[in-house]
């Protein structure tokens, strides 16, 4: 204390505001924090929290989880299908987005995906006999991300389904996804009529195929530079996808045409991709979870490495407590409404997208994309304020994606959990939304904000591994 | 009447903006009671005890509740101007640290945008205040801890962290503070110098510094502590790490110690410290015997004023006891009549409300207090005096829901008038505290009615004599002589310090030739 003798005194002012603005009048310097309690008001949480911060072992771990994620190379291989390439995938298993649920508390877009999937795979002849096995637990229901994979919206992937393989290459680890069918009545929002089958036999029989033996012929394609293109292209690679779809059919074409697909298939998968803007919103998510899994399970690490809605539940996973989730009531999401819908239509958020959000990309990047900010009625300054709030409870900023609009900054990346439940500020999301009742689709896009409760779980969760490891 | 609530979530302010919230709700038309809390569970209760809640409320800590009570056709308009009031008071910022696209949120988000803050001033409610001084004392600032209600264990555990990592915590219950020139929450403006204070009580701090600034010196550093950091389980580590830091400091010539009486160990651990620290250290423990202080370069001082005049007397080359200032002479010729007997001290800081209590008993005997000094002392009913008395309007029991006397002045002048209003009363004393944090002009509510309360006496037939002193400088917002100058001229009887002052309320009851003994 002998130091702050000699020192200009500046002082950081928790509390009345009377006292900052003294110290100004009297010649000194002060800031105002614009305090409320930390943790929704918890104290016991805000305690923890206290422990938690600036701790040389939690910096340490969140370093090491930092450099994980930040060296991660994220490449296209290649094209498997589900129950033979994903870990641990069973014979009769189907995965769902987000954190674990049971078949009975699904929401309906779920609950018709997963329908939709057992028609699709023929374990039922019709809609009645489906209902009845998933009921009757005939169908093991796990999340996408128990088995490195990530799927947007009801995110329902079945073991014939054709799935992206995407890998790490500094450090091997491999991520997931399944292909994106467009828009519409599709199987991601519940939809399970016969239209929807079909479609997704065709991405099954001739899409699938065809992407892989052009991917094959490419060798492989590095997802990571392809991101950073499209966000200097007004894409956030969550909720816009059109700049990085059209480059990577650009990066993927010439391979296609090298390869013995007849030509007609060939066209119908460009035409088919061409006529997709969401299409590389799944190679995304998978980057991000390939990006995002080589920082996971650092002991004492509060960087979060999933964020991921079951259309009940939000849920997050933190790199230091392994495989728990924290989870709360998912919000539904305010946004613009296609015609005719509104609000009251909307199912809670869904979907493992926000993967990209948790990568530093989507809401975190939305100054690349200030088209995104019409959904909420914002201005591009708006989008840039965005990116800039999440800079405050981030880890660091990830300089291979960059920000054209803040002066070529890198993305805000890599949650703190402690950061968010002292500053109150939650991450942001932007994201699709999906109508309550399976199978109308998506009504609307908008953005929402990650529930403070699954973070202060987290926080409590990291300071009990933390007094264990003392 | 009736009732009406509304709930704003999350929506938290601070408790001096809710304060200043309920106070101006209370004057729209039609409203009787009105109250701006934040809806824990704790003000949630007090609320429905005062009979502003009928339903039951679904509402948390970071919820803003406005309560209103008052006629039913009234109380809509009402409730939309409270709303809308709140809406216009955005939390103010301040700050010279770069702009950011938004204000800080935490302790560590504020590090951003000052990057060279060495210190972190609390103010939170005392529940979640040491978890505050711990992120604080974790990145690496110190911590000045305003905040009461702060567990004595948690105290020991911020203090014990900030002693292992070359950091001071000052408080909790840390008033005041003046830090390189710069006063810190209620500190007075006091020009720099060489004399260094430590105190564990905040006015006791106010009254050496502003007294030491009258009598022309300066103060290097003043560094609070809090008032329970001289118990024994916490050891006084913060006085400790003062007392050492100001011994190192080589613009500091004279140090003062001020605190209640400490534990006896710490209390030698404390003058231990002090004899070997290389320059004279002056020691006031309120009601300490001076003997078991006084050793080589270790000066007891009995009050407050003492410690100035001998600190000032130290910083001149002098012996204390061949320094003392001139005091104000004791020419009192009051037209008492028969019957006015007792002596009234309505004090706003409670070391004075101590230190006043601590000298009248030696001379006038039982002196009735909420904070008395013997516990025999005790007034059962605050709200009422008896014989000689002295009251902390500062303690919690009259606090509760309403601003510190020293911001508001309603609940003192109320006393005031009552105190008037009985024929035992010969003579009233009254503290006056400026500074930042204080009430703005304490004079000009001060002033009418001490004018009301001398009419009320002379009435009735008595002389009523109001003595008080104020402690400030005149470099301090008020300036302390305007606020003597208004006060004098409304008729009250100026002593330059407390001890003086409560000398001179003495004389009154006693007569001049009796009080030769005080100090």
């Amino acid at each position: 204390m002998q130091t702050l003798f000699q020192e200009k005194l500046q002082v950081l002012n928790v509390g009345l505001s009377s006292f900052a603005e003294s110290v100004a009048r009297a010649g000194g310097t002060a800031l105002q924090i614009d305090w409320a309690p930390p943790a929704q008001g918890d104290q016991t949480v805000g305690r923890e929290l206290a422990q938690l911060v600036n701790l040389p072992a939690v910096e340490a771990a969140n370093q090491k989880a930092f450099d994980a994620y930040l060296s991660a190379q994220p490449v296209l291989r290649g094209i498997g299908i589900a129950g033979k390439v994903l870990p641990n995938m069973a014979e009769r298993m189907i995965l769902h987005g987000g954190p674990p649920i049971a078949w009975e508390s699904m929401c309906g877009p779920m609950q018709g995906a997963i329908i939709g999937a057992i028609l699709y795979e023929g374990w039922a002849k019709n809609t009645a006999g489906a209902w009845a096995l998933a009921s009757g637990g005939e169908v093991v229901l796990e999340p996408c991300h128990h088995h490195a994979a990530v799927g947007p919206m009801a995110g329902v992937i079945s073991p014939s389904m054709p799935v992206w393989m995407v890998v790490d290459v500094t450090h091997g680890n491999q991520a997931f996804s399944n292909f994106n069918e467009g828009i519409g009545r599709v199987l991601r929002f519940g939809a399970n009529s016969s239209d929807v089958i079909d479609r997704l036999k065709w991405i099954g029989q001739v899409l699938g195929p065809a992407l892989r033996a052009g991917v094959e012929t490419l060798g492989e394609l590095d997802l990571k530079t392809l991101m950073a293109q499209a966000l200097h292209m007004g894409d956030e690679v969550h909720n816009r996808n059109v700049a990085a779809s059209s480059l990577f059919l650009k990066r993927l074409i010439s391979s296609l045409l090298k390869t013995n697909t007849p030509s007609a298939e060939i066209a119908a998968a460009v035409d088919f991709i061409a006529g997709n803007d969401h299409f590389f919103l799944n190679l995304s998510m998978t980057a991000c979870k390939a990006m995002l899994d080589a920082a996971h399970g650092v002991p004492g690490s509060s960087m979060v490495t999933a964020m991921a809605r079951n259309g009940v539940e939000f849920g997050i996973r933190v790199s230091g407590t392994g495989d728990q989730w924290f989870t709360t009531r998912a919000p539904v999401v305010d946004g613009l409404f296609f015609p005719g819908y509104t609000k009251e239509d909307a199912a809670p958020d869904l979907g493992d997208s926000a993967i990209t959000e948790t990568a530093g990309v989507g809401g975190f990047a939305m100054a690349a994309s200030p088209a995104i900010v019409k959904f909420v009625g914002g201005t591009p300054q708006d989008a840039i304020d965005n990116t800039t709030a999440m800079t405050y409870i981030t880890l660091g900023r990830n300089g291979a994606f960059t920000l054209p609009a803040m002066n070529f900054a890198g993305a805000p990346a890599g949650i703190d959990v402690r950061k968010v439940v002292d500053t109150g500020i939650q991450p942001i999301i932007n994201t699709g939304i999906a109508h309550r009742e399976a199978g109308i689709g998506q009504i609307g896009a908008g953005i929402t904000r990650a529930p403070l409760a699954c973070f202060t779980q987290a926080v409590s969760a990291l300071a009990s591994t933390m007094r264990g490891s003392q | 009447m009736a009732r009406a609530t509304k709930i704003l979530r999350n929506f938290y302010r601070d408790s001096v903006s809710l304060m200043q919230l309920s106070s101006t709700f209370a004057k729209l038309p039609g409203v009787e009671q009105a109250s701006a809390i934040m809806a824990s569970a704790n003000n949630i209760s007090l609320l429905t005890e005062a009979g502003l809640l009928g339903e039951t409320i679904e509402a948390g800590a970071n919820d803003l509740l406005i309560a209103l009570q008052g006629d039913d056709d009234a109380l809509a308009v009402a409730m939309a101007a409270a709303e809308s009031a709140v809406n216009q008071n955005p939390p103010p910022m301040s700050g010279n640290g770069p702009s950011s696209a938004m204000a800080p949120r935490s302790i560590e988000m504020g590090l951003g945008n000052m990057v060279g803050a060495n210190l972190a001033l609390i103010s939170t409610p005392g529940e979640y205040a040491s978890a505050e001084a711990f992120k604080a004392l974790r990145l690496g600032l110190n911590v000045m801890l305003f905040s009461d209600n702060v567990e004595l264990n948690d105290e020991i555990a911020l203090k014990r962290f900030a002693q292992d990592h070359d950091l001071i915590v000052m408080g909790p219950d840390c008033g005041t503070a003046i830090i390189n020139g710069i006063p810190l929450a209620f500190a007075n403006v006091v020009r720099r110098g060489e004399i260094g204070v430590v105190a564990a009580s905040g006015t006791g701090l106010q009254q050496v510094t502003c007294l030491i600034d009258r009598w022309g010196k300066g103060i290097s550093q003043a560094i609070g502590t809090g008032g329970h950091d001289l118990h024994r389980d916490v050891g006084g580590i913060s006085m400790l790490q003062g007392l050492k830091s100001l011994a190192a400091d080589p613009s500091t010539s004279v140090i003062v110690l001020v605190s209640k009486p400490p534990s006896p160990e710490v209390a030698a651990r404390v003058l231990e410290v002090a004899g070997s620290a290389g320059k004279p250290v002056v020691v006031n423990f309120l009601g300490a015997d001076p003997e078991g202080i006084r050793r080589q370069n270790v000066f007891p001082a009995r009050t407050l004023e003492d410690a100035a005049a001998a600190a000032v007397a130290l910083a001149d080359g002098r012996r204390p006891e061949e320094g003392q200032p001139e005091r104000s002479p004791v020419a009192l010729f009051p037209r008492l009549v028969s019957g006015q007997r007792y002596l009234r001290g309505l004090y706003s800081g409670g070391t004075f409300c101590y230190e006043a209590a601590l000298l009248l008993k030696k001379e006038l005997g039982q002196v009735y207090s909420n904070t008395p000094v013997d516990p025999e002392d005790r007034l059962n009913n605050v709200w009422t005096s008896k014989g000689h008395t002295v009251i902390d309007l500062g303690d919690d029991l009259f606090t509760r829901g309403r601003p510190h006397p020293m911001i508001d002045h309603r609940l003192r002048n109320e006393r005031i008038l009552k105190e008037a209003g009985d024929p035992e009363v010969a003579v009233i004393l009254l503290d006056v505290v400026l500074g930042y944090g204080s009430h703005p002009d304490p004079a000009s509510e001060m002033a009418p009615v001490i004018e009301k309360a001398k009419a009320l006496a002379e009435k009735a037939g008595r002389h009523l004599v109001v003595v008080g002193f104020v402690c400030g400088t005149t470099l301090d917002p008020q300036n302390l002589s305007n606020q003597e100058a208004a006060l004098q001229n409304a008729g009250m009887l100026l002593a330059e310090s407390n001890a003086q002052a409560v000398r001179l309320a003495a004389t009154v009851v006693l007569g001049p030739t009796t009080v030769e003994g005080m100090p």
